[in-house]
Formats: C-alpha cells, sequence, structure tokens
C-alpha cells in the first residue's frame, strides 16, 4: 500500500477517545508493545546482525569492527560509532539522499542510549593504549516503516552487540583478519540499555505505535534504561508534556522497560 | 489449488488459439495471448483478462472516491486522492452558495471528502460534489486497501458490500481508490467491519468468497456478540 | 579431452549456486522480492508508478524507470561506509537498462516508477541478483510488462567457461585468469544487459551466450514459482 498520505483527524479522533478507555484499535494495551521478532546472523560477512520485527516495523543492524588511533582525550578506550539509514525501500515517506534529520536522530538518540549507559566497556577493547583501539560500527537500516522505528533500532543495535563476535588480529602485521572470527563477544553488560518511546496522543500514553498511531503522535519521549537507571533520553516533537504528566512518565517507562528486556532475552534464545 | 484461481505473470502464454480474444491486461501476438500483468486469469466466452492484484490507482471518469484536503487556492480545493495527479475540486461543483472568500469554512486543509471524478484531461482530475452521498466527511473510520481489491469488497451488484452491513450494522462507503469509510454506533462495530473488509482484502483471489465471509461472519459475530 | 575442471564448492562449470526467491517481503511497498544465490543475498522493493519528482526529470512521452542500487555496510568483510559510491552508481543505471526494455512506460507519462534494491550479503553475483530481484518486485507491484528479466554472472576461469561465479573464483589467479560477464535477458533471449571484464574471444562468447541462456531460463522458473506462489 503506497500512501504518502498520513492519517486523517477523523481516524485521530477514535484512535484518541479509544486510548482514553485504555484500548488501542489492534487490542493492545496502552503500555503493550507487538510481537517482538529476531533473527540472527543475517549476513555472515558482518561480525555480528539481526533481523528485528516489531509487528510489521522491521530494521536491519549490522555490527562490523575496525581498528583505529584513539582519541585524545581518551587514549586506552576503544570507539563506537552508529549510523542509521531510512531507506526509501521502507516507506513512500523517505526520499534518497544524504541522511535527513529523522535518520540522524535515529543514529544519535541510539549512540546515546548505548554509549552513556556504560553496556560497553571501552577500555576492554583498548588494543594498545594511545595508539591502538577497536571501534565497533553499528549500523542500522529501515526495513519496513510501521511505526516505532526509534525502538526497533534500539532493540537491533542491542541485539547485534550481544551476538557479535570479534575478529581475528594480527598483531604483528596490524592486520584484521575478517571472516576468521574469535569465540570472543564485546565487553558488554549483563544488562542492555533498553529503549523505550512514549507518546502522548490527547491526554494519554501509549508505547511501540503503528505507523498510524504515529501520525498521530503529538509529542515523544525516548528513556535508555539499563537495570532501572535512566541514562539517556530525549523528547522530541514540538507539543508540552504538563509537569504532572511528565513524572508519570517516568513511571511508565521504567515498568515498560523491564518488560521489554524480558521479551528481547526470550526472543534472542 | 481448486478454490483458488489461477496467478498469471507478465510474458506467460495463457491462451492460444483463433478464437480466444485479448481482454484487458493482455496482448495478442500471432494466435498466442500473453499475459502484460500479474494477477489472476479469468476467461469467460473465450474473452480472456487478467485481474489485477496489485497496483496503485488508476483514476476513471465516474469513480467515487475518498480523498484528503491538501490545499486551497482561490476557486477551489486541492484534494489528494491517492492518484498519480492531485485533483481538484472547483466551488462552482459544490452544491451550495460557497463565498470565494471563505473557502476554508466548507472545507479545511486535512479534511476528507467522499467526491465523484467528473473529468480527467490534461490540466488533471476535476472532481465534483454534485450527488447524492457525496461531502466532507464528520465522523468515522477510514481505512485503506489496495484499489484492485476494491470490487471483491463490493461484491457482485453490491452484494458482498451488503453482507457486511447487515453483519455489522455500519454504513460503509467504499471509494474507488481503496479508501474506505466505516460509521457504526461504536468503534467495536467499526473494527469489526474493518477486520471483514481487511479478510477479504487477504482472500480476495479465491473462488467462493460469499461463502467464506459468510464463515467469517458466523465465527467472528458469535464470539463478539454485538447484533 | 581437457581434464574437467573442478570449482572450489564442487560444482559443474554450468551449474548454479541453491536459488531462493520470495515477493511480498516489504508490506508498505507496492511490490517487493527477495532473491538469493549461495551466499548473495539481495532484496528490492518497488513504489509507483506515481508522480515523477523532481518535475524537471519528468518525461512527458513516458515514464521513467528510477532504480537504485546499493549494498549495505555489513554485507562484506570490509565495511562499505553507508552512502551512495561510484560503483553502486554504475550498477543502478546498469539495472535500469536491464529492465527497462520489458516494462510498458509509454502508459505513464510524466510518471516515475522507483525500484530500490539493496545487497544484505555479498559473495559475488550482488548485481544479477539484484536484477532478479528487481524483475519480480516489479512484477509484484503490477507494473504491466512484456516478461521478466533473468540475470546470471557468468564467466571464465582460465580457459572454462563457468556459470554463477563466487567471489572465491572471481578472485582466481592461474592462467588466464578470471572473466567476468554478467549478462541479463528475457526467456526468449532478448539481451537486456551484457558487461565484461577480462580476457575471452569472439567464439568462446558465442557459448557463453549459449549456456547463460539455459542458465536464465533455471533462474527464470525460480522467479515464476515465486511469484505464482505469492499468495500462499
Amino acid at each position: 500500500m503506497n500512501k504518502v498520505r498520513t492519517a486523517s483527524q477523523l481516524t485521530g479522533d477514535i484512535v484518541r477517545k479509544y486510548l482514553s478507555e485504555g484500548k488501542r484499535l489492534d487490542g493492545r494495551k496502552p503500555e503493550e508493545h507487538r510481537e517482538l521478532i529476531i533473527e540472527k546472523n543475517v549476513s555472515t560477512k558482518a561480525e555480528g546482525s539481526v533481523r528485528v520485527r516489531l509487528g510489521k516495523t522491521e530494521v536491519l543492524v549490522g555490527v562490523k569492527m575496525g581498528t583505529s588511533e584513539p582519541y585524545a582525550d581518551s587514549p586506552n578506550k576503544g570507539n563506537l560509532m552508529v549510523t542509521a539509514e531510512l531507506l526509501p525501500l521502507s516507506s513512500p515517506r523517505f526520499e534518497n539522499g544524504p541522511p535527513r534529520f529523522p535518520a540522524i536522530e535515529l543514529g544519535r538518540v541510539t549512540d546515546r542510549g548505548l554509549r552513556e549507559s556504560g553496556f560497553i566497556d571501552f577500555e576492554k577493547l583498548c588494543i594498545e593504549p594511545g595508539k591502538k583501539v577497536w571501534t565497533v560500527f553499528v549500523d542500522v537500516y529501515s526495513i519496513n516503516d510501521d511505526g516505532n522505528l526509534l525502538d526497533a533500532a534500539n532493540i537491533g543495535a542491542i541485539a547485534a552487540l550481544k551476538l557479535a563476535k570479534i575478529p581475528k588480529y594480527d598483531a604483528e602485521n596490524e592486520k584484521i583478519l575478517y571472516g576468521e572470527l574469535t569465540d570472543q563477544g564485546l565487553p558488554l553488560n549483563d544488562k542492555a540499555p533498553v529503549s523505550v518511546t512514549l507518546h502522548k496522543l490527547g491526554e494519554h500514553f501509549l508505547v511501540d505505535p503503528t505507523r498510524e498511531e504515529e501520525d498521530m503522535s503529538e509529542t515523544r519521549v525516548t528513556f535508555g534504561i539499563m537495570d532501572g537507571v535512566i541514562s539517556s533520553a530525549q523528547k522530541g516533537e514540538a507539543m508540552s508534556i504538563h509537569i504532572d504528566q511528565f513524572k508519570e512518565v517516568f513511571d511508565m517507562a521504567e515498568r515498560v522497560a523491564k518488560v521489554l528486556e524480558a521479551n528481547l532475552d526470550k526472543a534472542l534464545k | 489449488m481448486t478454490n483458488e484461481r489461477q496467478i498469471t505473470i507478465p510474458g506467460e502464454i495463457i491462451a492460444e488459439g483463433e478464437d480466444y480474444l485479448p481482454g484487458e491486461w493482455t496482448e495478442k501476438i500471432d494466435g498466442k495471448i500473453y499475459a502484460l500483468r500479474y494477477g489472476l486469469l479469468e476467461e469467460s466466452n473465450k474473452l480472456v483478462k487478467v485481474i489485477p492484484l496489485s497496483g496503485t490507482y488508476n483514476p476513471r471518469r465516474g469513480n467515487v472516491v475518498i480523498g484528503k484536503v491538501e490545499s486551497i487556492n482561490f476557486n477551489g480545493w486541492v484534494i489528494d486522492i491517492g492518484a498519480p495527479d492531485n485533483a481538484f475540486l472547483s466551488l462552482m461543483e459544490v452544491p451550495r452558495y460557497v463565498n470565494k472568500d471563505a473557502l476554508d469554512e466548507v472545507m479545511m486543509i486535512g479534511d476528507m471528502v467522499i467526491a465523484k471524478i467528473w473529468e480527467i484531461n490534461k490540466r488533471g482530475i476535476d472532481l465534483s460534489l454534485k450527488s447524492r452521498g457525496l461531502g466532507v466527511i464528520e465522523e468515522g473510520m477510514i481505512i485503506e486497501i489496495n484499489p484492485n481489491k476494491v470490487p471483491r469488497v463490493i461484491g457482485k451488484e453490491g452484494s458482498m458490500i451488503k453482507l457486511i452491513k447487515d453483519q455489522t450494522g455500519c454504513n460503509i462507503t467504499v471509494g474507488q481508490n481503496g479508501s474506505i469509510l466505516i460509521q457504526g454506533d461504536s468503534i467495536e462495530k467499526e473494527l469489526s467491519a474493518k477486520k471483514a473488509i481487511m479478510h477479504i482484502s487477504d482472500k480476495s483471489y479465491i473462488k467462493g468468497l460469499t461463502e467464506e465471509m459468510e464463515n467469517f461472519f458466523k465465527e467472528n459475530m458469535a464470539k463478539e456478540s454485538i447484533n | 579431452m581437457a581434464k574437467e575442471f573442478t570449482r572450489p564448492d564442487g560444482r559443474k562449470v554450468d551449474e548454479l549456486r541453491e536459488i531462493e526467491a520470495k515477493v511480498g517481503i516489504v508490506p508498505n511497498a507496492d511490490g517487493s522480492a527477495m532473491f538469493r544465490s549461495g551466499n548473495t543475498i539481495a532484496i528490492a522493493a518497488v513504489y509507483g508508478p506515481k508522480k515523477m519528482h523532481p518535475q524537471h526529470q519528468q518525461n512527458p512521452a513516458k515514464g521513467v524507470l528510477r532504480c537504485t542500487y546499493n549494498m549495505m555496510s555489513f554485507s562484506v568483510t570490509d565495511r562499505i561506509r553507508p552512502g551512495i559510491n561510484r560503483r553502486s552508481t554504475e550498477i543502478s543505471k546498469i539495472t535500469q537498462w536491464a529492465l527497462e526494455p520489458v516494462v510498458l512506460l509509454e502508459d505513464y507519462p510524466g510518471q516515475v516508477i522507483d525500484v530500490f534494491i539493496h545487497i544484505i550479503q555479498a559473495d559475488a553475483g550482488t548485481r544479477t541478483a539484484g536484477i532478479n530481484a528487481a524483475s519480480m518486485a516489479l512484477a509484484h507491484a503490477g507494473v504491466p510488462m512484456t516478461d521478466l528479466v533473468s540475470s546470471v554472472a557468468a564467466g571464465k576461469l582460465d580457459k572454462t567457461l563457468v556459470m554463477d561465479l563466487t567471489k572465491e573464483e572471481e578472485d582466481f589467479e592461474e592462467g588466464e585468469g578470471p572473466t567476468d560477464i554478467p549478462i541479463s535477458m528475457t526467456k526468449d533471449g532478448k539481451i537486456t544487459h551484457f558487461q565484461l571484464d577480462g580476457k575471452i574471444n569472439a567464439a568462446q562468447l558465442k557459448d557463453v551466450l549459449d549456456m547463460t541462456k539455459d542458465a536464465c531460463a533455471k533462474v527464470y522458473e525460480v522467479q515464476k514459482e515465486a511469484l505464482k506462489n505469492s499468495l500462499k
């Protein structure tokens, strides 16, 4: 179905009315995610890769590793670089060309969630202090946009990082032996910094919107939460949220994060 | 297999012989009829054609469509009906007096409207509201299906749409462009009509679709007991 | 008779890798498909026909077929930076030329049909896998076409003609080395795409065409099956 048209106000009225009764058009509760399916190793050329499906939303995420000099202010720490592409393949709303704001935001929010939480122990990614460190590249591609690419991208990044194996490194010749993976995974925390984005429709919040619901979203807040600790947040879009509601938002995010983390673990088995 | 019609693909030979005639989405070369499109094969009285299963909306004069107001200019409204060209509704084609300085009082940007295509020419698609059942939509649920499935949702002489209306108690307006308006006295009834329509869209290729839908309603209505 | 040439994976010279194809993999698109040949995986999605933007690129006489081919960063061992590059730009154009002869663009003046192709995993034959996926995606989208297009990465290793080269074979060093000849054609032999990279004589090239026609026929059967099974 190729419709660039966003959902109409009429549908929005119905969605908001239903939400005020704690219901959603597809039968879910406001705090309920769609079915999460993770397919492992979609590309054997990657050090780690997954296909994530949240309902009909689909993203592909791959991890590649490279070596480089460390940044001057962190001479014994490895690096992380997250890139996201909103492919025109995935929606009639995306166009060819250099990344526009939504793709840039997607990359940066995913990056922040991974980086600030301490999920990756960057010091263990040091090969030679001051000279050589590992850089972990996380590349996200949207394959079908049916809403909530933000959380799907983050789930994919976490899953791909968990599955990744470090390639063999020939220290003498300073060469990475791609295709020859060690048994060693990345230095990661046991718990993962799951991302939960809450969307405000009318006076109520929901998570994991479909494309139709996301069109009706007036504003959203994305949290990166690892084991109960909130380490990143971003509010997007232009409407405001009253301070009392914002406090409820924190509680909702914590509840949803617990469930999502459990679902993520289950989906990876 | 017997409950399903045959799928054909572009370039396939679907009939051979002098007495066969090439219908829609086919061409005849040297006595052979070739399919020009992916779809369902249909033959009646030696006329062979392909019924499309997919594809964008192809606007035709006389089509009733449901569109969204994109912009307003000095003498009318530009309406998105999901066709390659936007459609235009002139203020002269509205069945009431319209003050040309207050077009947005009749219809605003973002409003949904049921209209009829009364003319298609090089300049574009012209719409009209001068007929019964046309006008701005005040309330209801609007869903989208592929325009090629619309004939099955309507059914022979409207039989399928009547079945849905009777079973769900909703009023349903089907736009030829794949946009469908559902109006019922509860969201639950509207959702059940939506579910039925999506089921028809998914199963549009089978024979005996009427029987399939009658079973569908027996199973689903009993569960929800909304009648 | 020279000894039978042994390929690294044990295939016969005219044997193709395992092929898998499926349509409808991107729900938002008007048509979509996946095509896998051995370890090379391509996906394609079609949007259109629709109004062509920017306006100056509109063709008033007939529709425009606009193809974009790209490889995902993690599809190869050495990461490719996301974004377009010269190779992907050339292959995008080659793909358009490979498909255009079968698409009835005259029916869509001023409009564009967008075809997006991405390689998820690469083991040579990426452009041919992309063309195969795109051909199915166009049909799946209901775009009027006179036929499908099927594509095979034909070639020569030293003096032996082979079908469907892997990356390992492309890096072949012995004798005359490797010659890459990706070819696309319709089932009745209309060649829509032909490229060559290596060393070969005219006589052998004629044999290549015959061998490739048989190979493309096998690809066609898989593409056809994928479309015929699309509703299951």
